[in-house]
């Protein structure tokens, strides 16, 4: 059940990619989906009532969340943020350009 | 496990709100509402360092984001008059949400994960590498080339960004090609 809240997320994040037509909303959608992305491997991770993965001494080591999750969720979050500045860039070039954000004005990207 | 659903809800709200509202400027607030969310459900999940993490990124998101509508003129958004691309999308995100429903149910129920690369790292973390905090020893020693892959890709989409963003030696270009447009 909490794994699907999490897809509910996702798809939020999935209906601004696809309907919005201004810029900044489509990064805000890109951003929403990479958040749910991370919540849920992270959820994957996680044990009931587990221990956060720092050890202490003559502490037994049981009951503890999955490490593995955590740490390529950290490398993720990182790289999300420099998409986004990626992105932010390239809006801010063709705003430059074009004098707006509304990808239907902007007509030489046109496909 | 309560307050992980409210603060979920609290996060789906958001997201709705970011999406949905008309001023870009509350949009951007509504994200930061969502990535603070994000904060407290790692701690809640026993994830601290990713809690640290995301609050750091979080405020530079929305450094960011402000900076690229700030003094520009896109108060209001307009809205979209196409209801056939909505109603599509909303249909594929219907299917979407089925197919994984259903997905779902293969996956070991929430609170019991199937451990075992992270065995381990749990047992043998502290021994080979000497860290206490397991997510370090991983990072930096088991899976240290994925770090060196991290650092690659977030040099490269810096790189990227300050060619794009740069103002020398574009100039000339730019000009050209005006006038190209304006002869047109």
């Amino acid at each position: 059940m909490i794994y699907f809240l999490c897809f509910i997320l996702f798809s939020i994040g999935l209906y601004s990619i696809l309907t919005k037509r201004n810029l900044i909303k489509i990064i805000i959608g890109i951003s929403i989906v990479d958040y749910a992305i991370n919540l849920f491997f992270i959820l994957v991770g996680y044990r009931m009532n587990g221990r956060s993965p720092i050890l202490e001494k003559g502490e037994e080591i049981e009951r503890i969340v999955d490490p593995l999750p955590q740490a390529v969720v950290l490398t993720s979050i990182v790289i999300g943020l420099a998409v986004t500045a990626l992105l932010v860039a390239i809006a801010i070039r063709i705003y430059e350009k074009y004098g707006t954000f509304d990808i239907n004005e902007i007509k030489e990207l046109k496909g | 496990m309560l307050e992980l659903y409210i603060v979920l809800i609290l996060m789906i709200i958001g997201a709705i709100i970011a999406v949905e509202t008309k001023s870009i400027l509350s949009s951007i607030v509504a994200l930061g509402k969502v990535g603070l969310g994000l904060t407290i459900a790692f701690l809640i999940l026993k994830a601290p360092d990713l809690a640290i993490v995301q609050l750091v990124v979080e405020i530079l998101t929305l450094i960011i984001l402000i900076r690229a509508t700030l003094g520009r003129d896109v108060k209001y958004t307009k809205e979209n008059q196409n209801w056939g691309v909505k109603f599509l999308s909303i249909i594929l995100i219907i299917i979407f949400l089925i197919f994984s429903y259903n997905v779902l149910q293969s996956l070991p129920e929430f609170g019991n994960p199937i451990l075992k690369v992270a065995d381990y790292y749990i047992e043998n973390g502290m021994k080979e590498t000497g860290a206490a905090n397991l997510v370090t020893s991983v990072i930096l020693d088991f899976r240290a080339f994925d770090t060196l892959g991290e650092a690659t890709v977030l040099f490269t989409a810096i790189l990227g960004a300050l060619a794009v963003l740069r103002k020398n030696g574009i100039k000339d270009k730019d000009t050209k090609e005006n006038k190209g447009v304006q002869g047109d």
